[in-house]
């Protein structure tokens, strides 16, 4: 089995989903859960707050610097991601699909250096 | 035995590295160690064969010596304790090893190249050299690409198939008609490449084609595109004139016309409307097998071409299609009527938009309208016959 990372790529400033909309979303992803955790698929996975929750830790030269705000100021960024086992990329891509499906952004798919144990 | 010429392996390469390549695939669950060491085995033949004569199946003796070539080599090298070497050998170990029926490894070896998570460029390049066996120079040549970005675009690919696991595998039902149209482009963008220029790109997209209707008899867009590509290829010998210039399909010398290819590809459209499961390839093809009946430009059968060209929109609406029914437009109801048509078309950025407005408006006899037109269809193409057509018209 491989493993792949499935990230949620989010645009900032695009249009704010009304609170029943974002129900539905939960409710969507909520699914896909269950369906990634039933076909024994999941590693891990979870949302995240906004980048401007993100501080910056940075080692360099014996001395660590500790800057606010996301590692790189951009128009997208990352608005969770899930861990999946896969035995190949179509399998991987099938799940990615879902996942955009139910999350409503896109999704990039890139696999790990390792392979999953089984 | 009989004698054998360098240029025979040479010829028996050509034919039979794509072949070659794929059960070593299977084999080995690597392009890398398949293709060298299908290389390998080249290498030996021109040896050996010039000496021992040719063996009774050259691609069978290729496949076994590149076989345990590679074994020997994997042996050694997991000894070694290198794990890639060690995983190949495993897969080897599960592997039959029959020889006979390869359609199914060339199959999967020809949508692994043209998988949708590699892109156009990527897809080209690995379809080229794993299934058509053009060297890496070939390839960089026919698509006027330094050599080392195309040597780099081919393991940046080979990379992404090894490291992200696409597999090696038939699509499922489900999913073959996008995966087989994502073939099916590669093939035409390959033939395309090579129409106005580079005769024997064409003769590779030909034998490409061949071997997918050989390696998918039931698809009929398969039959279509060989079709499409045998009666384009036919009309090679009249497309340019003397002096290098672009001549229309109206102005063709037609008995230049190959004739060979001319029956070979109405007879694929025949099969195709027997089957009446239409398809924008075979719609084309259809088009120009009326084109092909035609013994000259007046006997053309115009109401014929129309109505293909408006089945065409209606499963392939874009507005270079629209374009091509414009052509077809003016022949029937007059150069006004195909101006109307093709005013609405927002295509500014396409040569042969400026090119048909230019006709249209010289037939109207706008001539200085024309001329502008002309020009602008110039400032939008490279390429040498194009221009010298074009060229002869601004004037």
């Amino acid at each position: 089995m491989r493993q792949y990372m499935l990230s949620v790529h989010m645009v900032d400033g695009s249009p704010q989903r009304s609170p029943e909309a974002i129900q539905q979303l939960y409710q969507q992803v909520d699914g896909f859960n269950a369906e990634l955790l039933a076909a024994g698929s999941w590693v891990f996975g979870g949302g995240l707050l906004p980048p401007d929750a993100a501080t910056v830790v940075r080692a360099s030269g014996g001395a660590v610097l500790t800057t606010d705000g996301p590692f790189a100021e951009g128009k997208e960024h990352i608005g969770g991601f899930w861990v999946i086992r896969a035995p190949d990329l179509d399998a991987a891509l099938a799940w990615a699909g879902k996942a955009s499906l139910a999350c409503e952004d896109p999704v990039e798919v890139r696999p790990f250096q390792e392979e999953a144990e089984d | 035995m009989p004698a054998v010429a360098a240029a025979d392996i040479e010829r028996i390469f050509r034919e039979e590295y794509g072949r070659a390549v794929s059960v070593l695939v299977r084999v080995f669950g690597d392009i890398d160690i398949a293709e060298e060491s299908v290389q390998e085995a080249f290498t030996v033949a021109v040896r050996r064969w010039p000496d021992d004569g040719l063996p009774p199946s050259p691609a069978g003796w290729i496949i076994t010596t590149a076989r345990n070539r590679a074994i020997d080599r994997l042996r050694r090298e997991a000894a070694r304790q290198d794990k890639h070497a060690q995983a190949a050998l495993l897969h080897a170990h599960n592997e039959p090893v029959e020889v006979g029926p390869v359609r199914d490894d060339r199959l999967r070896l020809i949508f692994t190249c043209c998988h949708p998570a590699l892109g156009r460029a990527a897809q080209v390049a690995l379809t080229l050299r794993l299934i058509g066996g053009l060297s890496t120079p070939e390839i960089a040549r026919a698509f006027l690409v330094p050599e080392p970005t195309m040597a780099q675009r081919l393991v940046r690919a080979k990379g992404k198939i090894r490291d992200a696991g696409i597999p090696y595998r038939i699509p499922p039902e489900a999913e073959l008609p996008g995966r087989l149209r994502a073939v099916l482009t590669v093939v035409y963008l390959i033939f395309n490449e090579g129409h106005l220029t580079r005769a024997d790109l064409c003769a590779e997209a030909i034998r490409l084609g061949r071997l997918l209707v050989e390696l998918m008899p039931d698809e009929p867009e398969v039959r279509g595109l060989l079709a499409l590509m045998l009666l384009t290829e036919s009309r090679r010998p009249a497309r340019t004139g003397p002096d290098g210039a672009l001549v229309r399909l109206a102005d063709q010398d037609r008995t230049r016309w190959n004739r060979e290819l001319i029956a070979e590809g109405q007879g694929l459209v025949r099969q195709c409307l027997r089957r009446n499961q239409p398809g924008p390839y075979q719609i084309q093809a259809a088009i120009n097998a009326v084109h092909s009946d035609a013994a000259t430009a007046a006997d053309t059968d115009w109401q014929q071409i129309l109505a293909l060209y408006d089945q065409l929109l209606a499963c392939e609406p874009t507005p270079v299609v629209a374009l091509n029914r414009a052509v077809a437009v003016a022949e029937i109801d007059g150069p006004q009527a195909a101006l109307n048509l093709a005013n609405k078309l927002d295509l500014d950025g396409y040569y042969l938009f400026h090119a048909i407005r230019a006709d249209l408006l010289r037939r109207l006899g706008r001539t200085d309208e024309a001329a502008l037109s002309y020009q602008a269809a110039l400032d939008r193409t490279e390429n040498t016959a194009e221009r010298e057509f074009l060229r002869q018209h601004t004037g």
